[in-house]
């Protein structure tokens, strides 16, 4: 029976093996923290126990009964009270049924709502951390948040908490009732039972020792499968194979010999545990024998003694069992809360972004003012709060950077000392060779990272004080790496900007070049892409990033130039693409294509995260320096 | 497919045939015990017969330790067994995975290969391990169970047969059931995972948009259908305990009811009756352990059926003459790379086997000479990188020949012609461990100074030399430590310490910076003097020098010579050029 209760009910999420044998920190608060999740479900908890006691007792008193049955009625031959007996003891059996079917629903119903909610709650968490968090955590390690560990809390509270309370009743209640029915017999059973417990403490301790080995060596055995599967197509140009499978093999066996040892180990507690219950069985069947032949036992209370014992190993085995899932749930929580007491992306900015028209006042331009709540303007503007009330400023797209610096961790400088500014519909074209700075340049406008020297300032306001949604929303970005999301191309175009119409996602893609080849996909723009963007070229994905920035609309746009693996063809469209998008709009464009350098107003060529040179494309190549010799491509060689 | 999976036993197959009898042992054993104390109630007390008693005793004790030997003899070998099947199996999908070519690869994602090697090998593992531990032992308690209760009393027995049929109907009946609803909630299941994997990649186009709350009510609506899945399976699996309880339960107070009945008339013993209602409890406990046993089954086939996927691929590349290995005749007759050159001679290639689909390459002629720089230029799609790899022998082209110093590649050994040709890929990647052990991939004898010398015409040395730890700096997982330019200069000197007689590089410079890719070809001409190189790349900078070009415009050679005579005559390369240096031509 214990083994069956080990397995899931339900599919698990997870990928890993799902014991984790990490032992909770803080068993009390993490408890009372999922505990907050149950919320209103909180009560149906009572349900359950009350559940979960009629049920434990209808157990107990089911074999209780034996006794009075065999002492009253049937050694006596008293039928008709038989009957009556067998009536009332399946009534004590249905409602114990009843109890535990509505029992599991419930729980069942907790521990979905409670993981639901706790997933929920960890998913819009993570939407609110900053880049930072990402850039500290893989993927893999994330989504093992999602899958093994909510799978984890929820199977232990819907099957363990349960069968964990009511192995403690049945243990509880079963000696009890021991006592009840012979204190003699009690203190025989009892020096079996302690070794029992004993054992079966002992041998879990070494079989949890032995898995954490076998965690480990099947970690390393996995990540090894992983790196090679991965790598393949580089093993076999270097003709790697019989090394990767001899290495192979030698990590296979390690964790064949440690996996051995710790399956045993788990598995010999039930033979042990149940053959020992079984031991119990005999001596109190002897012992028994012994009283009742001297007249200290009645038959009846021998029988309902050993029916106890005969089950008595079973809630031992079930206590430690489900102590283990529980504790590997805690663990596993733990890690959730570790997440959500992230400190999420500080966002205390209090200039917004309001749509805004002008009136008539008078002067040549009119007054600016807010429009309407139920008006939409192509207006906008910043709204900067002062002293006396808002201040309007106009959306223009001026960036510039004062003075900034900039480091990653806080240690290694990555920008020093960066001034630069874009007036309204400049093209600023950053150039340098890799790990120069370029991208880190185009993070901090958007506020990915926030600087620690020097102000960065948007048509005057600093970045600082801007809410980060409208300071994102003002700003495009089409980045080299191009991620689409599993949907439509309309979709994902329109996620530049949601309430985009059909056609505005469509006169996007024409704007972007990419109308001809959507329309040349299968279903056209309803056409469903995955979100790796298996079914498109590198380019096609470039082009469709590109539409989802037009769609948006924004006066300052980031570009990072594509470097490779694109062909001429749609290369061009592209840079007819992108041209568009720069229209008559702030642009920092990471620049490889000399084209989109050369028509640049101004070329900031970095070097070590500081600007070694700036100026225009002419009067760069006249300064013969860094420009030169990266433009040319030609750099002496000593 | 049972068949194809037990192949794999091995040396366990011996082990795997005493389980049954171990468990045998185990189980008579075990459920003499009610029988036996049922003698002790009926025939030791009432008799006062305390020899009897004790001797009774003392014979389930015996036979309980005998259970217990047997019972962990088991479990003992279902760990080995399962464990080491796993094992085998394992190193067999692995060894098979490492002999796919690259077309086979290219069929199966990687995430799904891994899966495929780790949890689905769990699975079978898991499944086995269970199987040895309670497939005998189920039916064995089943019938000993049984004929215990038939010897004490057939009559009363007569209840189990029909209690047994009606837990087997109503346990099918939720099993068959709760499939349809797993299958559900799988689904469930990979729509959250993806949504969340998606997310993770995509977290700075969401931060970039200002999509977090949009995200927010996509993922809200999966997660709650997910969870709302999970409850209706839940529910329905929720019923077998109250319903294998309800009919233990009616079966035992049957049991009590008839049995009771003749223990007052003296037909059966209190002992027996009690024993009788233990064999109850066993018989239909067994019943429920044969249906998880089912599920069980059931849901292993899943992975079954993937894992013999992978093992029945056939490696569409393989050596002539691995049929007959070290065979005197292919010792003698197996050829050695004597140099460079490269031919191709009329080869047609498409990607699919079976000769289906359009042409990648068509008719592509060609002869390179050993030690020559070749280029290759075109449009995405036009098949450079599909041309280069059929060098190595990565694809077997559909028609014509590739022949590698005079010799068909087909005709080497494939260790041997890989051994000569150092490929930089396009989408390369590094191992964990440190710089010097991802180097030696090239050459496992290499000595320090040849490792540096590869890294400096690689022009890694001196980035090398930066670190703290220089060669012996740890590359993390992916070799995560290091740039994406860093990276490539990293595979490009892996590939020279093979010092290969052909080294091809495709696109394996785009990260690195002009300047650092000049003085790479700079180091190259200057060391590489007999080395024939292939080379792909975009900037007409890195090929313009190079002593042949040949242009590609999907998948036919439309043009080749230098770069001079090119810009002179070919349109298709003049059309390349002019999109990539007209800065130059203006200014210049």
């Amino acid at each position: 029976m214990a083994e069956q209760q080990q397995r899931p009910i339900i599919p698990s999420r997870g990928t890993g093996p799902r014991m984790v044998f990490q032992k909770p920190k803080n068993i009390g608060a993490t408890t009372r923290r999922i505990l907050v999740y149950f919320g209103s479900s909180k009560y149906a908890l009572i349900i359950v126990f009350t559940m979960l006691f009629i049920s434990t007792g209808s157990a107990l008193a089911g074999s209780y009964f034996l006794k009075p049955l065999v002492n009253n009625y049937i050694l006596p031959g008293n039928l008709r009270g038989l009957a009556v007996a067998l009536a009332v003891l399946g009534a004590i059996y249905l409602v114990g049924v009843v109890a535990s079917y509505f029992q599991g629903r419930v729980m069942v119903r907790i521990g979905q709502k409670t993981a639901n909610l706790m997933r929920k709650d960890l998913f819009e968490k993570l939407q609110d951390l900053p880049l930072k968090f990402f850039d500290a955590h893989t993927h893999g390690e994330l989504m093992s948040r999602f899958t093994n560990d909510i799978d984890n809390v929820e199977m232990a509270i819907e099957q363990s908490v349960v069968s964990l309370i009511s192995s403690v009743l049945i243990f509880a209640g079963t000696l009890v009732m021991m006592v009840i029915l012979s204190p003699i017999l009690f203190v025989v059973a009892a020096i079996i039972l302690v070794l029992m417990i004993f054992l079966s403490t002992t041998l879990s301790k070494k079989s949890t020792g032995y898995f954490r080995i076998q965690q480990k060596s099947l970690g390393s055995l996995n990540g090894y499968i992983e790196e090679m599967v991965e790598g393949l197509k580089v093993v076999k140009v270097f003709g790697h194979e019989h090394v990767a499978s001899s290495e192979f093999s030698g990590l296979n066996e390690k964790f064949r010999s440690s996996a051995t040892t710790a399956t045993f180990l788990s598995g010999v507690v039930m033979p042990i545990m149940g053959n020992l219950g079984r031991v119990l069985y005999a001596t109190v069947a002897i012992v028994g024998g012994l009283l009742a032949i001297s007249g200290r036992l009645d038959t009846g209370s021998l029988v309902a003694f050993l029916q106890y014992s005969y089950q008595i190993s079973q809630p031992i085995n079930q206590i430690t069992n489900q102590l283990s899932v529980v504790l590997a749930a805690l663990a596993g929580a733990e890690r959730i809360f570790e997440v959500m007491d992230q400190q999420v992306e500080v966002d205390d900015g209090t200039v917004t972004l309001v749509n805004v028209m002008y009136v008539e006042d008078g002067t040549e331009d009119g007054a600016l003012v807010e429009a309407p709540a139920n008006t939409k303007t192509d207006e906008w503007a910043w709204s900067v709060p002062g002293t006396n009330g808002h201040t309007l400023v106009p959306l223009k797209g001026d960036v510039r950077f004062d003075h900034v610096a900039f480091s990653y961790d806080g240690v290694t400088p990555v920008l020093k000392d960066i001034s630069l500014y874009a007036k309204p519909g400049q093209t600023i074209a950053l150039v340098g060779s890799t790990g120069a700075g370029k991208t880190t340049i185009s993070n901090l406008i958007n506020r990915f990272y926030d600087i620690q020297e020097g102000v960065i300032t948007y048509d005057g306001v600093d970045i600082k004080t801007i809410h980060k949604s409208d300071l994102r929303h003002s700003l495009g970005m089409v980045l080299q790496d191009t991620h689409l999301f599993t949907g439509t191309v309309v979709g994902n175009i329109r996620y530049g900007r949601l309430d985009a119409t059909n056609d505005e996602c469509k006169l996007a893609a024409k704007r972007a070049s990419a109308d001809s080849f959507i329309r040349r996909l299968p279903q056209g723009y309803d056409t469903v892409i995955t979100g790796d963007g298996g079914n498109l070229s590198q380019g096609q994905r470039q082009l469709l990033a590109i539409a989802r920035a037009y769609v948006a609309d924004p006066p300052v746009m980031i570009l990072d130039e594509a470097t490779s693996s694109i062909d001429t063809r749609t290369e061009h469209l592209i840079e007819q693409g992108m041209d568009a998008l720069m229209e008559g709009r702030t642009v920092f464009v990471i620049a490889h294509r000399l084209s989109t350098i050369h028509n640049a107003n101004a070329i900031i060529v970095l070097e070590h995260g500081e600007i070694v040179e700036r100026g225009n494309h002419n009067s760069l190549l006249a300064e013969k320096g860094r420009y030169y010799q990266l433009y040319t491509g030609q750099t002496t060689l000593e | 497919m049972i068949r194809k999976l037990w192949s794999y036993i091995g040396s366990y197959k011996s082990l795997i045939i005493l389980s049954p009898i171990f468990v045998m042992f185990d189980v008579v054993c075990e459920l003499s015990m009610p029988f036996l104390m049922g003698k002790i109630v009926d025939k030791g007390i009432p008799a006062l017969n305390l020899q009897y008693i004790i001797q009774i005793g003392i014979l389930m004790i015996g036979l309980a330790l005998v259970a217990m030997l047997f019972g962990s003899l088991n479990h003992r070998l279902a760990a080995v067994v399962s464990q080491g099947y796993a094992a085998n199996l394992r190193q067999a999908l692995f060894d098979q995975v490492q002999s796919f070519s690259f077309s086979n690869i290219d069929t199966f994602s990687t995430a799904s290969l891994v899966t495929r090697l780790t949890n689905d090998v769990t699975q079978l593992q898991n499944t086995l391990l269970m199987s040895m531990r309670m497939l005998t032992r189920a039916p064995l308690m089943l019938i000993c169970a049984l004929v215990f209760a038939i010897t004490i009393n057939a009559k009363l027995a007569i209840i189990m047969f029909i209690a047994i049929p009606v837990l087997v109907a109503g346990i099918s009946l939720v099993v068959g059931q709760a499939e349809r609803f797993f299958k559900a909630v799988q689904e469930k299941i990979d729509a959250v995972n993806s949504t969340v994997e998606e997310n993770l990649i995509g977290i700075r186009v969401v931060k970039a948009f200002v999509r977090a709350p949009y995200e927010k009510t996509k993922f809200k609506k999966s997660s709650d259908e997910l969870s709302d899945t999970a409850i209706r399976a839940g529910n329905l699996v929720v019923t077998i305990m109250p319903i294998m309880l309800l009919i233990l339960n009616t079966a035992t107070i049957a049991v009590i009811w008839f049995g009771g009945r003749m223990v007052a008339n003296r037909q059966l013993g209190t002992g027996q009756l009690a024993g009788f209602i233990s064999y109850v409890m066993l018989i239909l406990q067994s019943v429920l352990m044969v249906s998880t046993i089912f599920m069980m089954l059931a849901r292993a086939r899943a992975s079954a059926q993937r894992i013999i996927e992978v093992l029945d691929t056939i490696p569409s590349i393989a050596d002539k003459d691995q049929a007959l290995p070290g065979s005197a005749a292919a010792v003698a007759e197996e050829p050695t790379v004597q140099h460079g050159g490269i031919e191709f001679r009329h080869v047609d290639f498409k990607y699919t086997a079976t000769g289906k689909g359009e042409n990648v390459l068509s008719d592509i002629n060609v002869a390179i000479q050993p030690g020559e720089f070749v280029a290759l230029v075109g449009g995405t799609g036009s098949g450079k990188s599909t041309m280069v790899s059929l060098i190595p022998r990565l694809y077997d082209v559909t028609n014509g020949q590739v022949l590698v110093g005079d010799v068909d590649v087909r005709d080497y050994r494939l260790a041997t012609l890989r051994c000569a040709i150092g490929v930089v890929l396009q989408n390369n990647v590094l191992f964990s461990g440190t710089i010097r052990e991802n180097l030696m991939w090239g050459n496992p004898a290499a000595s320090q100074q040849e490792i540096e010398e590869a890294a400096q015409n690689a022009q890694a040395h001196d980035f090398i030399m930066a670190f703290p730890d220089g060669y012996d700096t740890d590359l993390g997982q992916g070799g995560v430590n290091v740039s994406g330019g860093q990276k490539q200069r990293l595979c490009i000197a892996r590939a020279l310490l093979k010092k290969p007689r052909i080294l091809i590089m495709d696109d394996s410079t785009s990260a690195v910076d002009s300047d650092t890719e000049a003085k790479i070809r700079a180091s190259f001409r200057e060391n590489l003097k007999d080395t024939t190189i292939l080379t792909i790349a975009q900037r007409i900078s890195s090929v313009q020098e190079a002593d042949k070009i040949i242009v590609l415009d999907d998948g036919r050679i439309v043009g080749i010579g230098t770069h001079a005579e090119l810009i002179a005559s070919n349109p298709a390369y003049q059309a390349i050029c002019a999109s990539q240096i007209e800065g130059v031509v203006v200014n210049g």
